[in-house]
């Protein structure tokens, strides 16, 4: 293959799930510099739920929005900065500001069947001149043919690369071949395609190649797996599997592994790893940031987190819905003492 | 006395405006008389027709030529919209209710600011929004009891009641909600989300409300539920699908509470308590005024 992968780091921002949005500004330098030198092109720092995410909602962040994002800038030597924006979340002033503050890349996520929703902040982004990226997230939700359609929504919009977003770590590698390929045969031959994955089923690394395969531009990654649920496309995983299969990419195999080692994995509260609780998110197909709400009210109200993950699915939850967690457990507590 | 009302028309004949047109038919202190819209062949106008509405497909231009077919207005249309008839509305003389996030009037929630007293002063009013309609009174709930630091309010509604405007504006919606929890929930600060479900079947509008106190809000975890229970009555006098989802959790200085709202099902199905929860509050606030206009013998 001749042109080469470019890799989205996601450490910092699908990573600040897994740590309750706590990284301080010192890990956040500490970071970025190891990622920037292993050649990530782009580095992802914002809240978990992107600009404006910071709340009670889903959790405040240690350290502002202008710390987080300055320090990445600081500390990237080569590599763009990029935000995550979740329209309904994030507003256009966040975007300006963080424009301002020296961010390059412009991800604005909408759910896979709502991208008329992010008309006005891919067409600012496109006005500051950033590298502007449409996400559709939860793509497993909807069939390829409906995701197509969003994609073109988004591109009409603007947004120079579209991706498909495996929020749930839900798709199967068939799965991910026909959205991705359907993205590369029908949308402008300029747009680039991306994907997001996340290992609940512990397809991350193998549904990323197989985008790769079908003609995506861009990956996204990060250190040890360092995201919500099971975690994302583990960069160092990823790295390997490309070398062998002569994927051409900018990454050093080494300092990609060592960072995920030494300096990615002692950071790490919880294990990212495959449980049965994020086992069953990519099962149910729910939002991978659900975990830890999950969890924390599975203990509160003795009830069995995957019960409450399994109601989440099919009540029809989409990202952002966190509050809808604590209603499930209590009632689920309530059937539990009705039927004791 | 009894049969006296005042003439109302509407702008807009998307969701909002024509669910607005069904509840106001059925007023007893309000006669609808007008629907403007821009499309002659939208729905919205066509259904008007039906109901022996003065269909109007001019726009604004149309209430200018007939100005005598109401007194007051209903802007139902988008902020950019009204922040252009508003100018004209005035004007005319007419008195506007706006149910568009263009905020150029004072903020409404019927349940928490509707004086009677203080109606005939204002010359133009804002419904803030939907999920601001939903949420504030409880906000203010808590407030009556003690100081809040921190309002911040999670609105889900079904994609399928969310109209080609909310989606352009997205942004509008959560800024405008954001600041009425403050000028009218009385939060320091605050904070607005909104998501999208596409659900099928559609899910009932549903709000989650996140409330930091000043001081210990479980040592009056008893006064707090009670004032809670109180403005749930009040917003109950106008929105009878307006109730608690999960019971509400007072945590430390956290009060965290729930609320969906069931739709009366007048335009579009009960799932979309988001527009009834809106419309209810204009017509609600509409009849406050037209009764201190009949006092004050404003109609012939």
């Amino acid at each position: 293959m001749g042109k080469k992968v470019i890799i989205n780091d996601v450490t910092l921002r699908d990573g600040m799930h897994a740590i309750r949005h706590q990284y301080s500004t010192d890990q956040i330098a500490r970071l970025t510099r190891a990622i920037d030198d292993s050649g990530a092109d782009i580095i992802e720092a914002t809240h978990g739920d992107g600009l404006g995410g910071s709340s009670i909602q889903y959790g405040f962040s240690k350290e502002s929005e202008e710390d987080i994002i300055k320090t990445a800038v600081a500390n990237a030597e080569n590599a763009k900065v990029g935000v995550l924006l979740l329209p309904g979340i994030g507003v256009i002033e966040h975007l300006e500001r963080a424009h301002d503050w020296g961010a390059q890349v412009a991800r604005v996520a909408t759910h896979c069947t709502e991208a008329d929703v992010s008309e006005q902040h891919i067409k600012k982004a496109e006005e500051l001149g950033m590298d502007t990226v449409g996400f559709l997230m939860m793509s497993h939700r909807t069939p390829p043919e409906n995701l197509l359609e969003e994609a073109r929504k988004m591109e009409s919009y603007g947004a120079d690369t579209i991706y498909v977003v495996d929020s749930a770590g839900a798709l199967t590698m068939d799965d991910t071949r026909r959205r991705v390929s359907l993205f590369k045969e029908y949308l402008n031959s300029k747009t680039q395609i991306g994907f997001h994955g996340h290992n609940n089923l512990s397809l991350g690394v193998a549904n990323s190649i197989a985008a790769i395969e079908e003609g995506a531009d861009r990956i996204d990654a990060s250190l040890a797996g360092m995201g919500a649920g099971a975690g994302n496309t583990a960069t160092e995983q990823l790295v390997a599997v490309m070398d062998r299969m002569d994927i051409d990419h900018n990454l050093d195999l080494y300092k990609t592994m060592d960072a995920a080692e030494n300096l990615m994995k002692p950071m790490m509260e919880r294990p990212v790893q495959i449980d049965r609780l994020s086992l069953t998110l990519g099962y149910t197909g729910v939002y991978s940031s659900f975990l830890l709400f999950a969890e924390r009210a599975g203990r509160e109200y003795g009830v069995d987190a995957r019960d409450i993950l399994t109601r989440i699915a099919e009540m029809g939850a989409v990202g952002g819905q966190e509050d809808w967690i604590i209603g499930v457990a209590q009632e689920l507590s309530k059937e539990k003492q009705l039927n004791a | 006395m009894t049969n006296e009302k005042i003439k109302c028309a509407i702008i807009g004949s998307g969701n909002i405006g024509t669910d607005l047109m069904v509840k106001l038919l059925r007023s007893e202190k309000l006669e609808v008389t007008a629907l403007i819209g821009i499309d002659p062949e939208s729905k919205g106008l066509k259904r008007a027709e039906e109901n022996g509405l003065v269909a109007i497909s001019n726009g604004i231009d149309g209430l200018v030529e007939r100005p005598e077919l109401a007194d007051i207005v209903y802007e139902a249309t988008s902020a950019k919209a009204h922040l252009h008839n508003a100018e004209i509305l005035k004007d005319l003389g007419k008195k506007a209710i706006d149910l568009t996030p263009a905020a150029v009037g004072p903020f409404l929630v019927p349940s928490v600011n509707l004086k009677e007293r203080e109606i005939p002063k204002l010359d133009n009013v804002n419904m803030v929004t939907c999920g601001g309609q939903a949420t504030i009174p409880m906000v203010k709930a808590v407030s009556d009891v003690l100081p809040v630091d921190y309002a911040e309010i999670v609105a889900s509604i079904s994609s399928r009641s969310a109209g080609p405007g909310t989606r352009q504006n997205i942004d509008e919606f959560t800024v405008t909600t954001a600041s009425a929890l403050k000028e009218v929930g009385g939060a320091k600060e605050s904070k607005a989300i909104i998501t999208l479900n596409p659900a099928d079947p559609p899910i009932l509008m549903r709000n989650t409300i996140h409330v930091q106190t000043a001081g210990d809000a479980e040592a009056h975890a008893g006064a707090i539920k009670g004032s809670l229970e109180r403005m749930l009555g009040n917003v109950q006098g106008y929105v009878p699908g307006y109730r608690f989802k999960a019971d509400p959790v007072i945590k430390g200085n956290i009060v965290t509470v729930s609320v969906e709202v069931e739709g009366n099902g007048d335009f579009l199905p009960e799932y979309a308590g988001n527009l009834d929860i809106i419309t209810s509050a204009a017509v609600r606030t509409g009849e406050v005024m037209a009764e201190s206009m009949l006092k004050e013998g404003v109609a012939e």
